[in-house]
């Protein structure tokens, strides 16, 4: 009983870089070269990288706003709900509805849920948590957290070929170009 | 003034973020992760008395559970101890933290990247210390869950109209956005630390809350994004906590607390006694973890003219609150403060003014700001002063209210002695765990700011004018 030989699957080219400078100049390069499925890797936020690599920008801000609305609404309507409809009761002699007293309690349910909004939303948008990645089948991609730079394109962008591709990195300037599986 | 000659920027012609010559992106991550991977047995030193406290705050805990609040020195009239002044005094050392994280970010206060992460673990701790003190003022803390607006047999809701309602939601959402902050900074250095792990569980645990982090590009452009919304939160967000727990005293109609300028005197206080207590951890936690390039001088200095600042506020808006009780015409308002100051309570009120107006003063000095042992005692004093501030405000009022036949002396049991001594030891355990087991600098965001990270720099020493 012998298993079928699986044939390992490429997941694409992985190539390493030792500055923020190297990785913005190669990043621009493949962006040039027209390719749409690969990424840069980085130990910190290099400035303006996504702009070199041409990525739009996040809509991460609309998924906050539409979260925030929601939490303020919610709590004011609670609030509304329990001291006019529910149970009326005269507090102080104010009025049922007298919003200038609920006005803490919604700016801070508002608050609450924008920040969800904003840590899902942006761990939602990057598929996180994903604990397993081809990426990390390569031993030096380790040092990505630490000080190398890295640009990984993907078998499967429509541009991809092992020896075209390999060629565009190493004129970008790679310190180390590797085929990594997927 | 050439001694205080700071290394500066090429590009940006501003001072070296992390001093020495030709640190690499190598050396900050050895210089953080190697103190938590090679732990040293100094760490013993710290962690060991402030688990005893912690045991001395279990104690006063059970012994108050068993016994009730009767324990504590608390009477009529003041019915609120120490255990409110505890309160305040935690919720606003968070505060710093807050203002480092988000305040200084929008700023884009480029030094704040290696305080961060410690001043952000220290409001989280403080915040926690602070939630013990009115969950256990209530008596029966097993309730504590009624001020939520949850259904129940009586059908009714707790009052919306309430400062202290208010107060439950604000500290509530600020711990949990603190929280959440703190986390999502700690995921690329989570990451790094997962990477460099040498153990197995070390790698699994680190791993698990990196959730899988690799550095994307198409990552961080979320990540930036969340980062810089979550400081946008913040800002009002500590804002509105300070100013709602002063609301705890200002909406009350007791002289001495029904001011209009309790809530900035209040923020601005917080903010003082805050960075007072970040220069208590940071200053023995560089010298130990060797940290001293990263949380570098210029940093301290800095700290120290937030200090000045906050701390003149402070004494501003105690000059003002008696100029306000003299110029009302109220008699009652004029018979508080007098009160404060030469009444049965002078000794704390002038422990008050000596710590937080004078203290702070010494930092018109540049000596002074940049000398470690001052800055450490001064840190000190601030505390101690910012302490005695709550108290002041919460005792002298309320011990003499309108009527003199309900007039008292209050004073605080030895329980009140050892549950605020053993908050602090709950408070350093958890700061001792934090320094051994998580990284005390934000790693990623201190490497970004190096002038090696800039995309535009050459190595030569300056830019060649590039733009893209």
């Amino acid at each position: 009983m012998s298993k079928p030989l699986l044939k390992k699957k490429t997941y694409g080219l992985l190539a390493e870089y030792d500055s923020a400078r190297a990785i913005y100049h190669a990043c621009e390069q493949v962006r040039d070269a027209g390719y749409k499925v690969w990424d840069s890797h980085t130990p910190f936020a290099v400035h303006n990288l996504d702009k070199a690599m041409g990525l739009g920008p996040s809509v991460l801000p609309w998924i906050v706003f539409a979260m925030g609305m929601t939490g303020a609404s919610l709590a004011l309507l609670l609030q509304w709900w329990t001291s006019t409809v529910d149970y009326p009761i005269v507090i102080a002699g104010k009025p049922y509805f007298s919003w200038q007293a609920f006005v803490p309690v919604t700016f801070e349910l508002g608050v609450l849920f924008s920040a969800f909004g904003a840590v899902f939303g942006m761990l939602g948008l990057n598929r996180l948590p994903m604990w397993y990645h081809s990426l990390f089948n390569s031993e030096r991609f380790l040092r990505h957290t630490d000080d190398k730079f890295f640009i990984a394109i993907e078998a499967r962008d429509p541009k991809y070929d092992p020896q075209k591709t390999r060629e565009l990195l190493e004129r970008t300037g790679a310190l180390h170009i590797e085929e990594v599986e997927d | 003034m050439a001694q205080y000659q700071d290394e500066l920027d090429p590009i940006t012609g501003r001072k070296e973020l992390v001093d020495g010559d030709n640190v690499t992106f190598h050396d900050v991550t050895e210089a953080v992760a190697r103190p938590i991977e090679v732990p040293s047995s100094r760490w013993w030193i710290a962690f060991i008395p402030s688990v005893m406290l912690l045991g001395v705050y279990l104690i006063s805990i059970a012994y108050l559970l068993y016994m009730g609040t009767g324990i504590w020195g608390l009477n009529n009239p003041v019915a609120w101890g120490w255990a409110i002044v505890n309160f305040v005094f935690w919720v606003g050392i968070g505060h710093a933290g807050t203002l480092i994280s988000a305040i200084l970010f929008l700023f884009r206060q480029k030094w704040r990247t290696s305080i961060n992460r410690a001043a952000e673990a220290m409001t989280i701790f403080a915040v926690i210390c602070a939630l013990q003190f009115p969950t256990f003022h209530t008596g029966r803390p097993w309730f504590i869950y009624w001020p939520l607006p949850l259904p129940n047999q009586m059908e009714m809701w707790p009052n919306f109209r309430s400062p202290l309602l208010w107060d439950v939601f604000a500290v509530s959402t600020y711990f949990t956005v603190s929280l959440l902050f703190w986390y999502v900074g700690l995921i690329p250095d989570l990451a790094t630390m997962r990477d460099r792990a040498k153990t197995p569980i070390r790698r699994f645990a680190y791993g698990l809350f990196a959730l899988g982090w690799r550095g994307s590009t198409r990552h961080w452009l979320n990540y930036e994004k969340a980062y810089m919304i979550l400081a946008g939160l913040s800002t009002p967000l500590v804002l509105s906590v300070h100013t709602i727990v002063s609301f705890d005293f200002a909406v009350s109609q007791l002289p001495g607390w029904h001011t209009t300028i309790f809530p900035p005197y209040f923020v601005a206080g917080a903010i003082f006694s805050g960075f007072a207590m970040v220069l208590t951890l940071l200053l023995p936690l560089r010298a130990w973890f060797k940290l001293e390039h990263i949380i570098g001088i210029k940093h301290l200095e800095n700290m120290a003219k937030i200090i000045l600042l906050t701390g003149t506020m402070v004494g501003y808006a105690y000059g003002m609150e008696f100029f306000i009780a003299w110029y009302s015409g109220n008699p009652y308002e004029s018979y508080a403060f007098q009160n404060r100051l030469f009444g049965d309570y002078w000794w704390a009120y002038w422990i008050m003014v000596s710590c937080n107006v004078i203290t702070p003063q010494f930092f018109w000095i540049r000596r002074i700001r940049r000398s470690v042992v001052w800055l450490f005692i001064l840190s000190i004093f601030v505390n101690i002063g910012m302490w005695f501030e709550r108290f002041v405000i919460t005792v002298t009022s309320l011990h003499h209210d309108f009527l003199p036949s309900s007039w008292d002396y209050y004073s605080p049991t030895v329980w009140d002695v050892s549950t605020l001594v053993g908050s602090f030891g709950l408070f350093f355990t958890l700061f001792c765990l934090f320094v051994r087991y998580l990284p005390t600098v934000a790693i990623g965001e201190v490497k970004s700011v190096m002038s090696i990270a800039n995309p535009h720099y050459h190595g030569d020493g300056g830019s060649h004018g590039e733009h893209h």
